[in-house]
């Protein structure tokens, strides 16, 4: 519970630093942040106390198994985190190149 | 027909994966591996919408259902499937020329494709970290694409478009991650049965709302909406029209559709109230986007609006939903998709030959380009719900859906709206390509002309057969929403 909990806090401050920040490389790492996060959570859900790693030996073992598919899971997650992380921080850069400035409050060509 | 299920994922990400190492032997390359993809992906789900009796349990590696990944192609899939493999031939024509204004044309043929297998990969997976790992494939590719002209506007749109969606995919991580803490499976045949028998808790209303949220901001309902009325015309013109025509949808209303219905197993009798929130998130989106398509006057930015409005009706039929109102929305996905593809085609078209997006500067295209201005003219038609054409019938089974239901000032709205659909398709009509003084160019290269063309008599056909697309493919389509849990049994039971 207290895993969940502190997960979740982290989450909030992704959220935080991607909502108030205005400089766009701190809301890329605000992405980071949520998205270990999120992979903190994941993995934590696969956690027994006292279990051991899920490899199957000869020497049956004294006790459970850890569940292994979050961890495959969060591989996943973590690989498809580096290319959006990648693609936003192309756009950074280009961003940059165009206009000179990381401000996101100097990109006010669009209205919405 | 089974072992084919794999090829709809299989052949867009192989183009992906062969268009940047041949395009550097010879430059058409690429373009003919795309053409080759696309025409067989058009051919492979029309076989299976025409031929497919049931529905087909595919179980990936060869492990079964609960265990396994699975893919599942039943009517409601192969629907979507079809859809999409439609609008991404049809612009994929358009983009042959058009994409000539550009550098890099590898590099769009290669994302184009890759978008299309995570598309391909929504619709027809059976497995909940399957979809945000298609949706993801989907989702980079598209903010990539978003921003492909690398000038001031598309990289803003882009970066916007980024920062929202990916808020939208963690948060349905965030919500995949819950579900297996609480179930232990990933299979949402197995998911559907397990929440079946599970008590309404605080988890349970979190996750679902974590799923909302996600699914919303990914169709691009009222509240979630502001991203794509700046991302949706900063995008090539071709990219508009898949990313309106059908990426919205499949990302957004078949997920959301799919997860409400068939996993939480809901439906208007048993949750009355997540119905109304569905509805009114249509009716907002109706009300607001028609409004404000209204004073825009960027060309493709009335598009952008009108996309949001007309989702806004998708949404409001599966928020009334009954059978009528579920055949409603299918039918209107089916309609807006070649509607509102069409459109952004025009655009593109216009954008090819004058390089202008601001409407006030135009006028008499439709003299110098006959084509374009009546394939316009003809779409504009359609989307804003005049017989004979497709349009017109899939809004009148919202209405039936919605006077069956008792629901009297939704109807109202239906039909007002309508006529502000009209009336702000009309302002396109009459500033670019009606009146009469204009410089020398000529239309559009045959190929571009040619997608419009098929286009304009796909809407008219469909809109004449109407009955039978009805009766075939779109309330067997409505009836597996409806079905709602049932469809665990099928899944499971290898159908």
């Amino acid at each position: 519970m207290v895993v969940v909990l502190g997960s979740l806090l982290l989450v909030l401050v992704g959220i935080y630093a991607i909502l108030t920040k205005k400089n766009v490389m701190k809301i890329v790492i605000g992405f980071a942040l949520m998205e270990y996060a999120i992979n903190l959570l994941f993995a934590m859900v696969g956690f027994k106390k006292g279990a051991v790693a899920p490899i199957i030996t000869s020497i049956p073992p004294k006790h459970n198994f850890v569940d292994p598919l979050p961890q495959a899971l969060v591989l996943t997650a973590i690989v498809i985190g580096l290319g959006t992380t990648a693609v936003m921080l192309a756009f950074a850069l280009r961003i940059y190149d165009k206009t000179k400035t990381f401000d996101i409050d100097k990109l006010r060509r669009l209205k919405g | 027909m089974k072992p084919l299920v794999p090829l709809f994922v299989v052949i867009p990400l192989g183009a992906a994966f062969l268009i940047p190492i041949l395009s550097k032997v010879w430059r058409r390359f690429s373009e003919i591996i795309g053409g080759i993809a696309s025409a067989s992906i058009l051919f492979l789900s029309g076989y299976f919408l025409f031929n497919l009796r049931s529905g087909i349990v595919y179980p990936v590696g060869g492990w079964l259902a609960p265990f396994g990944i699975v893919f599942v192609v039943d009517k409601l899939s192969v629907f979507f499937v079809f859809v999409i493999a439609l609008i991404w031939f049809l612009s994929y024509l358009f983009a042959i020329n058009y994409m000539d204004r550009y550098t890099g044309g590898w590099k769009f043929y290669t994302l184009f494709s890759l978008m299309h297998a995570g598309m391909m990969g929504v619709a027809i997976t059976g497995d909940l970290f399957n979809l945000f790992v298609f949706l993801e494939i989907a989702s980079v590719s598209s903010y990539a694409l978003v921003g492909f002209s690398v000038e001031e506007e598309g990289l803003e749109a882009g970066f916007k478009y980024m920062v929202m969606g990916e808020i939208a995919s963690l948060f349905i991580l965030l919500g995949i991650a819950f579900v297996y803490a609480s179930f232990s499976t990933l299979n949402m045949a197995d998911i559907s049965l397990s929440l079946a028998s599970a008590t309404k808790n605080a988890v349970y209303y979190f996750v679902f709302a974590l799923f909302v949220f996600g699914f919303s901001l990914k169709s691009a309902a009222f509240p979630f909406h502001s991203w794509l009325p700046d991302a949706h015309p900063a995008a090539p013109a071709p990219v508009s029209a898949v990313l309106s025509g059908v990426f919205i949808k499949i990302l957004g209303i078949y997920s959301l559709s799919r997860i409400v219905f068939n996993v939480f197993g809901l439906s208007r009798a048993n949750a009355p109230g997540i119905f109304n929130i569905l509805l009114l998130l249509g009716i907002l989106s109706i009300i607001f986007a028609g409004l404000a398509a209204l004073v825009q006057r960027d060309y493709k930015r009335i598009l952008a609006y009108s996309s949001i409005s007309q989702i806004g009706y998708i949404i409001a039929g599966f928020g009334i939903g009954n059978i009528w109102g579920i055949i409603g929305a299918l039918l209107h996905v089916l309609s807006h998709a070649m509607g509102k593809g069409l459109l952004f085609l025009t655009s593109g078209s216009v954008v090819y030959r004058t390089e202008e997006r601001d409407i006030e500067k135009m006028a008499g295209f439709g003299v110098r380009m006959p084509w374009t201005g009546y394939s316009y003219l003809f779409g504009m038609l359609s989307l804003s719900g005049i017989p004979p054409f497709i349009g017109f019938f899939s809004k009148l089974f919202l209405l039936i859906g919605a006077v069956k239901q008792s629901m009297y000032g939704v109807a109202v709205i239906f039909v007002i709206f309508s006529a502000v659909t009209f009336a702000y398709l009309l302002r396109i009509e009459n500033k670019v390509f009606w009146e009469k003084t204009v410089k020398g160019f000529s239309d559009s290269p045959f190929l571009m002309v040619f997608s419009m063309v098929i286009l304009v008599l796909l809407l008219l056909v469909s809109g004449l057969c109407f009955s039978h697309i009805t009766k075939e493919f779109v309330k067997p389509a409505a009836e597996v929403l409806l079905r709602g849990v049932l469809y665990a049994k099928d899944i499971l039971g290898g159908i």
